[in-house]
C-alpha cells in the first residue's frame, strides 16, 4: 500500500509532523520558564506569598510540558539523519557545530537543572533554587538563539565553502554563520511569539477564574501580569514580525510573493490582498479582496514602489503558494486578535474594570490557545514558503532525503501519529486538569497523595505561611 | 595518521559522551525494565523518585551522542541513522512513554497502573533497541559511496538480538545495583534478589557476545587474536572474572554502594573490548574516523565550546547528585 506513496512526501510529513507538535511544548516553556523566573525573583523581592502560589500553581504545569518537550525533542535530532542523511552529511560540517553548541550551552544546563528546580527547594535553600530557576529559563532561551541560528542558516546560508566531496565547509568566520541575515529577526520574533503564547495562556487560565470568582487573588494577580504581557509585547512583536518581512523580502523574496499572493508583478505599486484563493493553476487570485498599493508601502515604504511576484521566479523555484498564503494570514489575523485584546485590557485597566469585565474575559479565554495556532502558523509560512530547497537556493530538498523507502517511512510517520497524538492528548489532558483548579491561598505542591518527592513543599512551610496574599 | 589528532580527540569526546550516556540512563532504564518487580503502591514510588531529578539530564548525554555524532563525524550519522532505521525509531518511541510517564504517573493516579506498564515497555523496548543497534554496527552494514546501501531488515540477526537481550540485562543489573545504593526496606531487599541472577545471566552475555564477536568478520579475529590486541584479548576474561566474583560477594554486604561501582566497572570493562574492537573505525569494517571526520575548523570550533562546556557540566550535574544524595524514601529525601 505504501508503494504508491512518494517517500519524499512522506519523509516531509514525518519531518512536518514531528517538528509541529515538538514545538507546541518548547513556545510554551520557553515563555513559562521566564514566567516562572519573574514569580520567583518577586517572591524572593517582596515576600508576598502570592507570588510563591502562582509559582507552584504554574510550576505543576510547566513539569509536565517540560517532560514532553523533552522526549519529542530527542525525535528531532534523530529526525536529520533518519530521514534526511544526505542533508546531514552535505552540511553536517556547518550545522552540526551550532546544534553541538545547543546540546553542550542549553539542553544540559536546563536538564542539570530542572531536577532541583522541580524537587530540590527544601535541599538547597531559596537562593540557590533561584539561581536553578534562573539556569533553566536561560538554557530555554540558549536553545532558542542555537537552533534558530541553523534554520536561519538553512534560510539565508553565508559564510560556507563547497568541498571537493560536495560538503558545505565553515569558511573562516564562524560568527559569518551564526548571524547569518536572516537570524536576528528570526530570534527575536520566535522568542516573542513564545512570550505572548504563554501570555495568552495564562491569561486565559486568570480570566476563566475570574468568570467564576472575581475576588480570587491569584488569578487576578495572573491576568493582570498576562494582560501588561499582552499589550506591551503584542505590538512590539508587529513591528518585529514587520521587519522580518522586509528582511525576508531581501533574501527570499519568492517566500514573499507567495505569502502575498503576488502572482503577477506590479511596477507601481502591489495591492494588499486582505483575502481570497489562490489559483496557481490560473496563476491568480480568485475572489481577492484588496486595497491598493498597500503592499507596496508595508514591503518598500513607498506606495508606489515596484514589486516582483512569481511570473519572475521559474516555475520548478516555486513554493506552493495557497498554504503560504493563507498560514500567513492566520498568523497575522491572531497577532491582530492579541492586539486588541491588549489594548482593550487597558481601557480597562483605566476604568478600573480589569477584573470586573465579564466580556474581557471571555475573549482572553477563547484567545488562550490562540499563541500556538500562530507560532504553527508563522512556522508553516517560513518553511513551506523556503521550498523546493533544504539550504536556500543550495540544495534541493527532493536532493536532501535518506535513500529511503516508502514503507519504512510511511509505517514510522504512522507509528509517529499514533503515539504522539495519545501520549500527547493525555499530557495535554492532565494540564487543562491543573488549569481547571482555581490557584488556592496556599497552593500544594502535590495534587495527589503519594506525590513525587516534591510532595515536602517546594517551598518552606513558614515563608509561604508569613507570607501575604 | 594514528598520531594524537583532532579527530582522535573527537572520536574520544564522542566515545565520552556515549559511555556516559550508557551508565547515567543505564540505570534510569534499568529500573524501569524491574519495575514490575515492585509492588504496586510505596515500593514503586521509591524507585521511581530515586530516579527523578535526575533522568532528565541523563538522557541528555544521548542527544550529545547522536548530535556530537552529526558534528564531529557528518558521514557516520549520515550512513548510520538510515541503516538503523527501525530499531532507533523504536528506541525513540519508548523514550517517549518512559520520559512522560514520570509526570504522569502522578497525575492521574486513576491510570497510574497503565503509565507504570508505560514507563517498563518504554525502558524495555529503548534498551532492547540500544542493544540491537550496537550488533547491528558490529556486525557490519552495507555501505555504498557516502550512502547506506543495505536493505530495511539488514539490521535484524541472531547476533544484534543477542547484544539486545544483553543490554536489558545490563542495564536492569545496574538498576538494580542502584536500587541497593539508593534505597532501604523492601525495594532494597528486592533489589538484592534480583541483583544476583542478572549478574550470571550478564557475565553469561558477555562471553557470548566476546565468544561470536570474532568470528563476525576478519578484522575483529585479527584485531583480538593477533599482536597487540591478544593481550587484551588474554587480560580481559580475567579481569571480568574478578569483577563478576567481586561483584557477587558484595551484594547483600556491608557496603550498599559497593555493587553499583562494580557494575559500572563491568560496564568499563565492556566497553574497553569493544573499543579494541571498534577502533579506528567508526562504522566497523567500513569508515574510518578520519574518512568520516568534520573539517578540521568544524572540529576546531566545537573543541573549544567542549573543552570549556563539559567541565562546567560534570561539575553541575555533579552538584545536582550530591544535593539529592543518600537514601530515598517513597515520599521525600530525608
Amino acid at each position: 500500500m505504501w508503494d504508491a506513496l512518494d517517500p519524499v512526501i512522506l519523509a516531509r510529513a514525518q519531518f512536518a509532523f514531528t517538528i509541529s507538535f515538538h514545538f507546541i511544548f518548547p513556545s510554551f516553556s520557553i515563555g513559562l520558564a521566564s514566567y516562572l523566573m519573574v514569580l520567583e525573583g518577586l517572591w524572593l523581592k517582596t515576600g508576598n506569598g502570592i507570588y510563591a502560589n502562582l509559582y507552584r500553581y504554574w510550576l505543576k504545569i510547566f513539569a509536565i510540558t517540560f517532560a514532553m518537550g523533552v522526549v519529542s525533542g530527542i525525535v528531532m535530532s534523530y529526525q536529520f539523519g533518519t530521514n534526511w542523511s544526505v542533508f546531514s552529511d552535505r552540511a553536517g560540517p556547518v550545522i552540526g557545530p551550532l546544534m553541538a553548541y545547543e546540546v553542550l550551552t542549553a539542553f544540559f544546563l536546563e536538564a542539570g537543572f530542572l531536577g532541583v528546580m522541580l524537587f530540590g527547594i527544601n535541599k538547597v535553600g531559596k537562593a540557590l533554587h533561584f539561581a536553578a530557576t534562573c539556569a533553566v529559563a536561560a538554557g530555554t532561551f540558549i536553545s532558542a538563539f542555537w537552533i534558530l541560528s541553523v534554520n536561519s542558516w538553512m534560510q539565508t546560508p553565508v559564510g560556507y565553502e563547497i568541498g571537493a566531496n560536495g560538503q558545505f565547509l565553515p569558511g573562516p568566520s564562524w560568527a559569518v554563520i551564526i548571524f547569518n541575515p536572516s537570524f536576528p529577526y528570526r530570534l527575536v520574533h520566535t522568542v516573542i511569539a513564545a512570550y505572548l503564547t504563554t501570555a495568552m495562556v495564562v491569561g486565559a487560565v486568570g480570566a476563566w477564574h475570574l468568570l467564576k470568582d472575581r475576588a480570587n487573588p491569584g488569578a487576578r494577580r495572573m491576568f493582570s501580569m498576562a494582560m501588561w504581557m499582552a499589550a506591551l509585547v503584542a505590538p512590539v512583536q508587529i513591528f518585529a514580525g514587520d521587519l522580518h518581512g522586509i528582511n525576508t523580502l531581501e533574501h527570499q523574496p519568492a517566500k514573499v510573493m507567495a505569502m502575498e499572493g503576488h502572482f503577477d508583478s506590479h511596477p507601481t505599486g502591489a495591492p494588499l490582498i486582505l483575502f481570497g484563493i489562490p489559483n496557481s493553476q490560473e496563476k491568480r487570485v480568485d475572489y481577492a479582496v484588496e486595497i491598493p498599493k498597500l503592499s507596496s508601502l508595508i514591503l518598500k515604504h513607498d506606495l508606489n514602489a515596484p514589486l516582483a511576484g512569481l511570473d519572475t521566479i521559474a516555475q520548478n523555484e516555486q513554493p506552493p503558494v495557497g498554504i503560504v498564503f493563507w498560514s500567513f494570514r492566520i498568523m497575522v489575523a491572531i497577532g491582530l486578535a492579541m492586539l486588541s485584546l491588549g489594548l482593550l485590557s487597558l481601557v480597562a485597566r483605566a476604568r478600573g474594570k480589569l477584573y470586573d469585565w465579564p466580556l474581557l474575559h471571555r475573549l482572553a479565554v477563547v484567545l488562550g490557545p490562540s499563541g500556538f495556532v500562530a507560532v504553527i502558523a508563522g512556522w508553516v509560512t517560513t518553511e513551506v514558503g523556503r521550498q523546493p530547497y533544504t539550504i536556500y537556493g543550495l540544495l534541493r530538498t527532493s536532493d536532501s532525503v535518506s535513500p529511503l523507502a516508502a514503507p519504512a517511512v510511511g509505517v514510522s510517520l504512522l507509528a509517529f501519529v499514533i503515539v504522539y497524538f495519545s501520549v500527547f492528548a493525555a499530557g495535554g489532558w492532565y494540564i487543562l486538569k491543573l488549569m481547571a483548579k482555581p490557584p488556592q491561598p496556599h497552593e500544594s505542591a502535590e495534587p495527589v497523595e503519594h506525590g513525587p518527592i516534591r510532595s515536602a513543599g517546594i517551598t518552606p512551610a513558614p515563608a509561604i505561611e508569613g507570607g501575604r496574599s | 595518521m594514528m598520531g594524537l589528532d583532532l579527530t582522535v580527540i573527537w572520536a574520544g569526546i564522542i566515545a565520552f559522551a556515549v559511555a556516559a550516556y550508557v551508565v547515567m540512563d543505564g540505570f534510569d532504564l534499568g529500573i524501569g525494565i524491574l519495575f514490575p518487580g515492585f509492588k504496586v503502591g510505596s515500593e514503586r514510588d521509591m524507585a521511581m523518585n530515586s530516579i527523578a531529578p535526575v533522568w532528565d539530564g541523563n538522557e541528555t548525554w544521548l542527544v550529545l551522542g547522536g548530535g556530537g555524532l552529526l558534528a564531529a563525524f557528518p558521514l557516520a550519522y549520515a550512513i548510520i541513522l538510515p541503516a538503523l532505521y527501525a530499531p532507533l525509531i523504536a528506541m525513540l518511541l519508548g523514550l517517549v512513554f518512559r520520559g512522560v510517564a514520570f509526570e504522569f504517573r502522578w497525575r492521574d493516579p486513576a491510570h497510574r497502573g497503565f503509565w507504570d506498564a508505560a514507563f517498563c515497555a518504554g525502558s524495555l523496548i529503548a534498551t532492547f533497541a540500544q542493544g540491537v543497534t550496537l550488533g547491528a554496527l558490529l556486525q557490519g552494514i552495507t555501505v555504498v559511496g557516502r550512502a547506506y546501501a543495505g536493505g530495511w531488515w539488514d539490521w535484524l540477526t541472531p547476533f544484534s538480538l543477542l547484544t539486545g537481550i544483553s543490554l536489558v540485562i545490563g542495564y536492569a543489573l545496574l538498576g538494580a545495583s542502584w536500587l541497593i545504593w539508593k534505597t532501604n526496606g523492601p525495594v532494597q531487599g528486592d533489589a538484592h534478589r534480583f541483583a544476583r541472577p542478572l549478574l550470571i545471566a550478564l557475565l553469561i552475555a558477555i562471553a557470548a557476545v566476546s565468544a561470536y564477536t570474532p568470528f563476525l568478520e576478519g578484522k575483529y579475529y585479527q584485531r583480538w587474536l593477533s599482536y597487540p590486541g591478544v593481550m587484551a584479548a588474554a587480560q580481559m576474561p580475567i579481569l571480568v572474572a574478578i569483577v563478576g566474583y567481586l561483584l557477587w560477594r558484595s551484594i547483600g554486604g556491608r557496603r550498599d554502594g559497593l555493587p553499583f561501582m562494580l557494575t559500572l566497572m563491568l560496564f568499563g570493562l565492556s566497553m574497553m573490548g569493544l573499543a579494541i574492537s571498534i577502533w579506528p573505525d567508526v562504522i566497523p569494517g567500513r569508515v574510518t574516523i578520519w574518512a568520516a571526520a568534520a573539517p578540521v575548523r568544524s572540529q576546531i570550533f566545537m573543541l573549544v565550546g567542549a573543552g570549556v562546556m563539559v567541565p562546567i557540566i560534570l561539575a553541575y550535574t555533579a552538584w545536582a547528585y550530591w544535593v539529592f544524595r543518600g537514601k530515598v524514601d517513597e515520599s521525600g529525601y530525608h
